[in-house]
């Protein structure tokens, strides 16, 4: 079981590497939940703090579907990204519902620039009739309360 | 610049029409904007609420300064050059924290100082005897900041000795906090939820510029508006819509709406963007929030503060207001090039939470490193940044609107689309870019 769970979060990241958006997408539950919070991990969850990013699947469409435009203006040249994980630790398991740790390094080319961001992911991974679904995606980062650059894709 | 920085050759960067591109590009420029603009002018420093405990304190970098902002014994809020009177060490480096004892203690040779920054003690004084350290800049301790003043929570500087004092310089820019502190029905706001920063590659005037330019979203934002169109179907119109589908549609409003929204310039650069209505004017309904404010207001000043909620009041230059959503954007300028903008909301107390959820989706949404809108903005700004020096045109368009009556008229209602209130802030920079060189 851990390795299929490990092998499902590797595959997520991948395929936003690979700018497969849709079939990213197609991972969250309908519920499911996108969030870099704005303290990193010392944020809870109930907590009324902000976020770099805190999107539903709306939110995460509308973006995608932003990028598959053609009038997205920043990605004049298109950002690609890279994401290097470490082995997911499985921290919990209950009801179906399991919850993984996974420190990763995170690259972001945009023409000439680069973007590098580090820090850990919590996955928490549902079992659904379809298979597992991400209900929430957290992206602890290390500097989450710096002067941030643009961040244009998914770490 | 091959020409000497005059107080001349300043003045004849900023035309009736047009300002010269040495504006955003010129290092030499910018070290002296620092000096003379950023410190003659009175720039926002914090909220009270950041400090709300004797002994609170933050730190903030003004017009390449850093400085103290604390609460003392007795409640008052002061504001100190940070930096030791003896070998100039900051004294403090966390961005907010509690000062540890009644006395400001540099770590390095352990000169302490009073809370007004008065020289406390030193070790190893005989020493210093018949030498002049007392007499000197060294013995004087912590320089207070020359100007400080709290207008309804909201802290502001100025660092130069000379300049306007505070209610001539903001004259009635300030309504547009009275504005918001007015939301709350006990007078009370609250800083929360964390401050969202972003560094750009450009120069402040490009973002500050933007806040008052309501011609951009139509071709700017049109990614960010297609795409939530194409994702969102409205199927009951009376339901409310997601947060994040309210605040990101009126983006997409056409050039007449932005026209027909009103603006009005002041004295020393402020503005009014959106007099008559804004992209917030149609958030929806608050229930008894409403009885709540008319409780304590009054009905009239209640319906006036909910229904008068304009784009941007930029209270120039360092910030730029939106009392619904209420948040409040802070622009630091770091170099010729580099800019760090916060975005921070306020928690109206007696409030509704959905006023403070608005607040925090909407930065998220807007001023994020993250946020698709200004993904957009950003890469064009930072494109104005490297385009720019590219000639034979040395100058960036402002004529939009001009008209000869404006150079003698303040204040001055506009339409929304002018560029006055961007000329205006350019008036107010040479004038005060000049006040004390020749």
């Amino acid at each position: 079981m851990v390795s299929t769970l490990q092998d499902f979060i590797y595959d997520e990241a991948r395929l936003i590497d690979s700018a497969d958006y849709e079939a990213w997408l197609a991972l969250f539950a309908d519920d499911g939940r996108y969030w870099v919070p704005l303290k990193g991990q010392a944020q809870t969850e109930d907590e009324r703090h902000n976020a770099i990013a805190d999107e539903s699947p709306l939110l995460l469409r509308l973006r995608v579907a932003r990028l598959r435009g053609d009038r997205a203006h920043s990605q004049q040249q298109r950002s690609q990204c890279q994401h290097v994980l470490q082995s997911p630790r499985l921290l919990s398991s209950d009801a179906g519902v399991h919850t993984l740790h996974t420190p990763f390094t995170y690259a972001e080319s945009r023409g000439e620039e680069m973007v590098v961001l580090h820090g850990h992911c919590v996955h928490r991974l549902r079992e659904t009739p379809e298979g597992l679904r991400i209900a929430l995606k957290r992206v602890n980062l290390v500097n989450a309360h710096a002067r941030l650059p643009m961040i244009q894709l998914f770490p | 610049m091959s020409t000497p920085l005059s107080a001349a050759s300043i003045r004849e960067l900023v035309r009736a029409d047009q300002v010269h591109k040495d504006l955003y590009l010129s290092p030499e420029l910018f070290a002296l904007e620092q000096r003379e603009f950023f410190g003659n002018t009175w720039q926002y420093a914090g909220h009270v609420s950041q400090i709300p405990q004797a002994l609170d304190y933050i730190t903030v970098d003004i017009a390449g300064q850093s400085l103290l902002i604390l609460r003392d014994n007795e409640g008052e809020v002061r504001a100190l050059h940070n930096r030791c009177a003896h070998k100039g060490v900051r004294l403090y480096t966390a961005e907010s924290g509690q000062l540890g004892a009644r006395f400001l203690r540099c770590p390095y040779h352990a000169w302490s100082y009073r809370l007004d920054g008065a020289l406390a003690s030193y070790p190893l004084r005989a020493g210093y005897e018949g030498t002049g350290m007392c007499e000197s800049a060294n013995g004087q301790g912590l320089a207070p900041v020359s100007g400080l003043k709290v207008y309804r929570g909201f802290i502001f500087v100025r660092v130069n000795p000379e300049g306007p004092a505070f209610e001539d310089y903001f004259g009635e820019a300030v309504a547009a906090l009275d504005q918001m502190v007015d939301r709350s029905p006990s007078g009370e706001l609250v800083i929360e939820g964390g401050v969202l920063r972003n560094t750009i590659h450009c120069n402040w005037k490009f973002y500050l510029e933007n806040i008052n330019d309501t011609v951009h979203p139509v071709s700017t934002h049109e990614s960010a508006v297609r795409a939530a169109q194409s994702q969102w179907t409205e199927t009951d119109p009376n339901a409310p819509k997601p947060l994040a589908i309210e605040q990101i549609l009126p983006f997409g409003q056409p050039y007449a709406f932005f026209e027909g929204m009103g603006g009005r310039v002041l004295p020393h650069g402020h503005s009014i963007s959106g007099t008559r209505a804004s992209v917030h004017s149609g958030y929806g309904e608050l229930g008894d929030y409403v009885k709540a404010l008319a409780a304590a207001h009054g009905e009239e000043r209640a319906k006036a503060i909910l229904e008068h909620s304009p784009q941007n009041v930029v209270l120039y230059p360092s910030l730029a207001v939106k009392g619904s959503p209420q948040t409040i954007r802070v622009i630091r300028p770091v170099a010729v090039d580099r800019t760090v903008i916060e975005a921070w909301n306020f928690r109206t107390l007696g409030g509704p939470d959905l006023l403070f959820d608005r607040a925090l989706n909407y930065s998220r949404l807007v001023f994020s490193p993250m946020s698709i809108v200004a993904h957009d903005d950003i890469h064009l700004f930072e494109q104005q940044q490297q385009g720019l020096r590219s000639g034979p045109n040395d100058w960036v368009s402002l004529h939009r609107d001009f008209n000869s009556a404006e150079l003698d008229t303040l204040p001055m209602d506009t339409n929304g689309s002018s560029e006055l209130l961007i000329r205006n802030q350019y008036r107010a920079w040479a004038a005060h870019m000049t006040r004390r060189i020749a």
